[in-house]
């Protein structure tokens, strides 16, 4: 399925923050739809494969975090859930 | 919202295992949530669930605390270990059997 607004700028903001060796951006909201937090727009539910050598040496915890900020202003506006998928480049 | 976060504080340093998720163990209000309550159902380890539906503040303080944007959240002995995410990717790997078995929180008899 192709991306929509929201997802394109996803895909645009984590190649410009992390230049992945590897970037799959899935919108699942169809998954979800008429749960809590799903919109009839869609793009509401996001899953991210992410690989970069930024992750390097960092915890879970903290590669979710840079993706989070990277991100802040789509989850805080429009996406309800981020599925996070991150590996350091091998 | 120094009150919520004391509140918080405390909870998660009194519990040894506290989830934070949207509806309650018996019957989770979201997919993410849901899918945490049956990992740890699974490794039989005892733990609190806290619903952040029942209140704005709650559900906007938890993201505070722990600089964390999502539910759900999870805490063992005091630790922010993750969300559905990571969570699940240390069900996976054993890595939350061993965290659970290391830190003594195996059910009895499990």
């Amino acid at each position: 399925m192709s991306l929509g607004q929201i997802g394109q700028r996803i895909t645009q903001k984590l190649t410009e923050a992390f230049s992945p060796a590897e970037l799959n951006v899935i919108d699942e909201s169809h998954k979800h739809a008429g749960h809590v937090g799903a919109r009839p727009e869609g793009e509401t539910h996001f899953k991210v494969v992410i690989v970069s050598e930024a992750f390097q040496g960092k915890s879970r915890i903290e590669q979710h975090r840079l993706i989070n900020q990277v991100l802040a202003e789509e989850l805080a506006e429009r996406v309800h859930a981020l599925s996070i998928s991150a590996n350091a480049a091998t | 919202m120094t009150e919520v976060r004391d509140w918080i504080d405390n909870v998660v340093k009194t519990n040894d295992v506290v989830l934070f998720m949207k509806g309650t163990p018996e019957q989770p209000q979201c997919g993410f949530s849901g899918r945490v309550t049956q990992m740890l159902d699974y490794l039989q380890v005892p733990y609190s669930g806290v619903n952040v539906l029942e209140s704005d503040m709650l559900r906007q303080g938890i993201k505070e605390y722990s600089d964390w944007p999502t539910v759900p959240q999870l805490y063992i002995k005091g630790e922010f270990i993750g969300g559905c995410d990571i969570v699940t990717e240390m069900f996976q790997s054993g890595e939350l059997k061993d965290t659970i078995t290391e830190q003594g929180l195996v059910a009895e008899g499990a």
